[in-house]
């Protein structure tokens, strides 16, 4: 029997970088093998230990039950100390995931739209510079983009 | 600032097409200097990949935002890894030139 399908995770900030290389004398010498990091897993430990989310929280930001995460986030945390004490390369990629960013909504001119650049608060609709923007509930929009896909 | 509108015709008076990949027309529009652009789809006809083709061809415009009706799961992702604004604009009555008024606030 094949396992059971993964459920898809939610990655809200994909990783700036591609991966980390390790340097000095023995870096890469014994063998030149990668730890690949999943992409749920670096979005885990950014969860987790860089926006300091509980894993009740961070497993609802990506999407899967809690013991789910705890679960990535151990494989996470067991790949990056295997590659500090080995000495190898970490390459992040792949994984069971879906990017998606938070959405916003205007209340003026009836518009939905994300913010690509995370570091910047959104106050104003990119539409209408109108300030009456706020927060999408993420889980409507899925349902509503999927009504209309059925239509 | 670069913003691409996906248009239903090739006219200021032409509404907002609600479709991504298989939107007639594309709309060019240069926030800073004003300059306008309508280009046909080339992948209008395309049974598939239409979409990430025409992501593909916004990125290498150096577009900033996209308004659209309506973005597909796929593309959403490959916007989002681009870092390009996507709006949904849900009224496809609107014209391209109200959406530039809008945009000019």
């Amino acid at each position: 029997m094949s396992p059971r399908i993964k459920v898809l995770r939610k990655v809200s900030n994909p990783p700036v970088i591609k991966g980390f290389k390790p340097y000095g004398q023995e870096s890469g010498k014994k063998n030149s093998e990668i730890v690949n990091l999943l992409y749920e897993e670096y979005e885990a430990i950014r969860l987790s230990d860089y926006d300091m989310l509980n894993h009740h929280q961070a497993s609802v930001m990506m999407g899967v039950s809690r013991p789910t995460f705890t679960r990535i986030y151990a494989s996470a945390l067991h790949k990056t100390a295997k590659a500090f004490v080995e000495g190898k390369q970490i390459s992040i990629e792949g994984g069971k995931v879906y990017f998606d960013s938070e959405w916003y909504h205007c209340e003026k001119c009836v518009c939905y739209f994300n913010n690509p650049e995370k570091e910047k608060p959104v106050e104003n609709c990119p539409l209408c510079n109108s300030e009456r923007v706020d927060k999408f509930d993420y889980e409507n929009t899925v349902e509503s983009n999927t009504d209309t896909k059925h239509k | 600032m670069k913003v691409a509108i996906t248009s239903t015709g090739n006219s200021l008076e032409s509404t907002i097409d609600p479709r991504f990949g298989q939107c007639a027309y594309f709309f060019i529009y240069d926030i800073q200097n004003k300059a306008m652009e309508f280009i046909p789809n080339p992948n209008i006809d395309a049974d598939q990949g239409a979409g990430p083709a025409t992501v593909q061809f916004f990125a290498s415009r150096n577009i900033n935002k996209i308004i659209s009706g309506e973005f597909g799961m796929k593309i959403k992702s490959l916007l989002d890894c681009l870092r390009i604004q996507m709006i949904v604009l849900k009224n496809p009555e609107k014209k391209i030139k109200e959406i530039i008024d809008m945009l000019n606030h």
